[in-house]
């Protein structure tokens, strides 16, 4: 079946509504409006205001109750409009959700799945632009997904809602128009990395956002004589080595590719921890390509500048192998 | 424009020595044409050129030993002038250790390598570890001159590690001896050989071959090696598996059987340049194209079609008095016939015991190509043409 | 033609043939390619050598006469009377 990205979200969320009275959903806009990006269109008619509630403007309060009905028994799914709100709510998601199950030796859980939206590209400035999807696969106690495909926008909320723990969901503001075949088998876990194209001659790391361009150059590359390998991270934390390390032992090379800052970057991680595993099955350094270390610019050609984009990542695909 | 390469002549040469160009800057080359002549650690080869043009540019001197596949030289194709061609810078001397490259300042790219350190990848130093591969004597191909998995690959399928390539006078024969270690180590390392032969009796074959000298004169008399080297040939018509190469996993079968004639040199070592087109020649012209392969692969003047093209190769110890060889197979090719000594032989046949000259042929075949009951049926098949030597 | 000049011919046509030969320790009643590495290719080559130089004409038929050195000069010396 043919849909949107948008159109799997929402198809997931209302599924999980649908299936289990405990399950609400909680958000700036989610009700009346719809849904920032149209994700829970007619919720609030077919589920009532119990179940579909607007918030006020204040991340860290609606977060906060989040969590306490979480604790309460409830399933909350709380969307937060964009990661850039989200740093309102950081004391609520790192200080409180992370850490309650340890903190109350094991007494609470917070089952709570956070929803929002990430990444730059449609000329919203410095402070709209942000990938800080990193900041959040930096905490230990939460989960942190990354679908950057129709199937795993379907299918990863369902295991979402079933952790017992918290588990942030990044969706990329550029992937809702993304429209696509929905797999048959779109049922999904949210633990292993996957290998959207295979390749022998260099590895392509990246995520979110950043699939589709990483597709495209794989697409370019193999045109030139050069199979790349596409590795989608899909889950943030913990990252899955096993997957990465088992395409490095075959490509010995890899490009990381990251919409984040290079600097502390989750593509830092991503090398460390091949650099860790994989050391002596490198057959050149591995690369790179993020966003420019500055503010994300809003001026169209400047903000494309200043983004992964196809060619960079051919190129480094390219210097990688010595062509 | 057309770029001239050092093509490879044969699985053991991975570099070649240019010892003298044959054309000049301005000069017309047509296919075939011999443009300079290379020194591998065999023999100096006439190298040809594949292609048409005009010399354009002449990118190494001689003397110098670059690795195969280098750019030596550029032709203009018809329709390019010298005007408006693009220069080809020279191509860079393989990276010594005292000479570190410089990384271009792009923020990517590694920091320069450190002086004195070269820059290996850690999987091709690994691996060069597995194969035994010293890998200091490895040029680097890759990013920055850096030494790779696929140098290291390359260097241990020749196995040429020459540790003094700036010696002044390297020992020919020991570096003979070098590539044919390499090629039959890889040979037996990786092609599965079967061994098969065949006693034939060689009555008819000696006999006509007496009668057709006899009324030769000595510069024209045919010897039985031509009788069985166009024998192969039309036998292998019948079974292509035992005639082309195979490379990256699959066997590419020959249209044309090119034998590869195992020649003995007298400085000690072995070659086995290819005559062309075996079974559409005839006897006579066979005898001429051996009589000159043999004299020109001992002067060390071959050419390198002779050289990189064998399709199956054709080793004739008999001649040494053995009774029978059972080889090993030159990669890429995929077989390897030979023949003894031709020897008289009690012969049972209708019943009676009789005295026949009798010689041992003998096929190394690779297993992964053709198996034993063809290989079986191949040496049956060169027999039974020995028997009729009036229509080869 | 002396027998020794003839020897000299016949070793110097060998020794164009195969370089490492050394004259002194060629045993003439020894078959010559049992002492001397000779294919069947080098051997025509051999008795094409004498042919040019000596004007003799050697059918194949006798070359299972040709054995040893002693042979060679013995048949050779026959045949320029």
């Amino acid at each position: 079946m043919k849909m949107t990205y948008r159109e799997a979200v929402r198809q997931a969320m209302h599924e999980a509504l649908a299936a289990d009275p405990r399950v609400f959903l909680m958000g700036e806009d989610v009700g009346k409006y719809g849904g920032t990006y149209a994700c829970s269109k007619g919720f609030l008619e077919e589920f009532g205001p119990e179940r579909i509630r607007d918030t006020p403007l204040s991340e860290l309060g609606f977060v906060g109750a989040g969590i306490g009905a979480a604790l309460g028994g409830l399933r909350p799914i709380v969307e937060v409009m964009t990661v850039n709100f989200s740093l309102l709510a950081l004391d609520q998601i790192v200080n409180t959700a992370a850490a309650l199950r340890h903190m109350s030796g094991g007494q609470f859980s917070v089952p709570l799945v956070l929803r929002m939206a990430t990444g730059a590209g449609r000329q919203l400035a410095a402070q709209h632009s942000h990938s800080l999807e990193n900041w959040y696969a930096h905490i230990p106690g939460i989960r942190v997904l990354a679908p950057a495909t129709i199937g795993d926008a379907r299918g990863m909320l369902g295991p979402a809602l079933a952790d017992p723990d918290p588990v942030v969901i990044f969706e990329h503001a550029q992937l809702y128009n993304l429209e696509g075949e929905l797999p048959a088998d779109w049922r999904c876990d949210i633990a292993s990395a996957a290998v959207r194209r295979e390749g022998t001659d260099v590895s392509l790391i990246t995520y979110g956002g950043s699939l589709p361009k990483a597709l495209a150059a794989a697409e370019q590359l193999a045109a030139e004589g050069i199979a790349a390998e596409v590795i989608d991270l899909r889950v943030l934390r913990p990252l899955d080595t096993a997957t990465l390390a088992a395409s490095l032992r075959k490509t010995h090379k890899a490009v990381v590719v990251d919409e984040g800052w290079k600097s502390g970057s989750l593509a830092a991680e991503v090398m460390a921890c091949i650099v860790e595993q994989c050391f002596f099955d490198l057959d050149a350094p591995v690369a790179r390509v993020c966003s420019e270390e500055v503010p994300i610019p809003y001026a169209k050609h400047m903000e494309e500048a200043a983004l992964p984009q196809v060619p960079k990542i051919v190129a480094a695909a390219k210097q990688v192998i010595g062509k | 424009m057309i770029e001239f390469k050092l093509p490879s002549l044969g699985a053991d040469m991975d570099e070649g020595k240019l010892l003298e160009w044959k054309v000049r800057p301005g000069d017309t080359v047509k296919k075939g044409q011999v443009v300079a002549i290379v020194d591998t650690s065999k023999a100096a080869v006439d190298v040809e050129s594949w292609s048409e043009g005009t010399v354009f540019e002449l990118l190494i001197e001689p003397g110098e030993t670059i690795p195969v596949g280098t750019v030596m030289a550029t032709l203009l194709e018809a329709g390019e002038r010298p005007e408006t061609a693009q220069r080809t810078p020279r191509p860079a001397p393989a990276p010594k250790p005292a000479a570190p490259t410089v990384a271009p300042a792009a923020t990517a790219r590694p920091t320069p390598a450190v002086a004195g350190r070269r820059r290996i990848s850690p999987a091709a130093r690994k691996h060069a570890e597995e194969l035994g591969v010293d890998i200091e004597t490895i040029a680097g191909t890759g990013p920055e001159g850096a030494v790779t998995l696929a140098d290291v690959e390359q260097a241990a399928a020749a196995a040429k590690v020459s540790p003094a390539k700036t010696a002044a006078a390297p020992d020919k024969a020991a570096e003979m001896r070098k590539a044919i270690a390499a090629a039959m180590s890889r040979s037996k390392r990786e092609i599965p050989h079967y061994y098969l032969s065949e006693p034939v009796p060689m009555r008819r074959a000696t006999e006509w071959l007496a009668k057709a000298n006899e009324g030769r004169p000595i510069t024209s008399r045919l010897l039985m090696a031509v009788l069985q080297l166009k024998a192969v040939a039309l036998a292998l018509r019948k079974f292509p598996e035992m005639n082309g190469f195979f490379r990256d996993g699959a066997f590419q079968p020959a249209a044309s059987a090119h034998i590869g004639v195992a020649i003995s040199l007298r400085q000690g070592g072995l070659i086995a340049p290819a005559i062309h087109d075996v079974g559409e020649k005839t006897l006579e012209q066979l005898m001429l194209d051996l009589t000159d392969l043999v004299k020109r692969a001992r002067a060390g003047s071959l050419r390198s079609s002779e050289m990189s093209d064998p399709t199956i190769t054709v080793t004739n110890l008999g001649e040494q008095g053995v009774a029978a060889v059972y080889g090993v197979i030159y990669p890429p090719q995929v077989a390897l016939v030979g023949f003894g000594r031709i020897v008289e032989q009690p012969w049972a046949e209708n019943g009676a015991l009789t005295v026949v000259p009798v010689v041992t042929a003998s096929l190394a075949a690779d297993h992964r190509v053709s198996d034993g009951h063809r290989g079986a049926l191949f040496l049956a098949a060169l027999r039974d043409l020995l028997q009729q030597p009036e229509n080869l | 033609m002396e027998e020794k000049e003839l020897r000299a011919v016949v070793v110097a046509t060998l020794k164009a043939i195969a370089p490492e030969v050394e004259e002194g320790d060629l045993r003439p009643d020894r078959p010559l390619r049992n002492q001397v590495d000779l294919d069947s290719m080098d051997w025509l080559n051999f008795l094409i050598g004498l042919h040019e130089k000596l004007k003799v004409d050697i059918p194949e038929a006798d070359y299972a006469k040709l054995v040893t050195l002693g042979d060679v000069l013995d048949y050779l010396k026959a045949k320029l009377k």
